[in-house]
């Protein structure tokens, strides 16, 4: 059965419903923060060592990283269209576009743990086995370090997310959610949301330089 | 054919755009990465991630529906990242001796 009432400390749906959403914009704004340290130190290497950072990131596979952020985008956008389906009060369409979307972060993920695999066996990976030929190796393993550490973390991001998704996804296909009350699958996409804005710059700064050198 | 004659479920021209934009501007910044254009490739790179992001932002999100309160939320973390950023580099920036070591 849909919700028809709010709890107790609101007035009504349509409260509760933005005060659940501007809770998950100050969630957000932490996480920008978070993440936003992780590339200021990066930043501040990438400025030190211009080159040791370009050879390192000619080292990524820029073909699964652009497949990663193509797919990550489309799930954000089954996502948004979720959002507007549930508002128009077809939960059984909206928790289906919710189920594709956390499905294309396993594969997000799949995609990842072969990159990661491939690193691995390139021995790439700091404080495991790094060991690259190069006139300064230092900072090709401070990239990689970064790298590890930012993934790593957004990956856990989309763990999260999509354990999330699914479960918003069931509780949508079961009717739970009305075009009144469907405040869950509005956080829950902000959420989504955000770990595709992260990984948009994580793409930029991991694969994209040192490409035309 | 008027938006009537779709399902109720169908997805709002807008987000289709926004989708198809994103893609594009994803493979655009791949091809503009392999241009040989020295010091511009990565102000270029980081201009076309902003762009997507703000698209994502506005439309997925949809910060431009929301109300003035939410978007003052929602900048507030970029807000203090951009003091973070701006005090951070204020530093490194302006120092005689770049890079910080490593061994």
């Amino acid at each position: 059965m849909p919700e028809t009432q709010p709890a107790f400390q609101f007035a009504d749906l349509r409260q509760q419903h933005d005060v659940a959403q501007l809770g998950m914009w100050v969630f957000i704004a932490t996480e920008v923060l978070f993440f936003g340290g992780l590339i200021l130190a990066y930043a501040v290497y990438r400025f030190g060592y211009p080159d040791g950072f370009a050879s390192a990131a000619r080292r990524t596979d820029i073909a699964i990283g652009a497949t990663n952020t193509a797919i990550l985008l489309t799930s954000s956008f089954l996502v948004a269209w979720a959002v507007t389906a549930a508002r128009s009060g077809q939960g059984r369409p909206a928790g289906i576009l919710l189920g594709v979307a956390a499905l294309l972060g396993v594969v997000f993920l799949f995609l990842k743990c072969i990159e990661y695999h491939s690193e691995y066996v390139e021995h790439l990976v700091p404080g495991l086995n790094f060991s690259v030929s190069d006139r300064n190796p230092a900072p090709i393993g401070l990239f990689f370090a970064f790298y590890f550490v930012a993934t790593g973390l957004h990956a856990l991001h989309v763990i999260i997310g999509m354990i999330v998704l699914m479960f918003i996804a069931i509780q949508a296909y079961r009717g739970r959610y009305s075009s009144r009350y469907h405040a869950p699958i509005t956080v829950a996409a902000l959420y989504w949301h955000f770990v595709d804005v992260v990984w948009i710059f994580l793409f930029a700064l991991i694969y994209l330089p040192g490409r035309s050198s | 054919m008027t938006e009537a004659s779709f399902p109720q479920w169908w997805p709002p021209r807008s987000l289709v755009l926004v989708w198809g934009g994103l893609l594009v501007l994803l493979s655009l910044t791949v091809l503009c990465a392999y241009q040989p254009w020295g010091g511009l490739n990565a102000p270029i790179a980081f201009a076309i991630a902003s762009c997507k992001a703000l698209l994502v932002a506005l439309v997925f999100m949809e910060l431009r529906h929301s109300s003035a309160l939410t978007v003052v939320f929602a900048c507030a973390g970029f807000f203090w990242l951009g003091i973070l950023l701006w005090l951070a580099f204020g530093d490194y920036l302006t120092r005689e001796i770049l890079p910080p070591a490593i061994t």
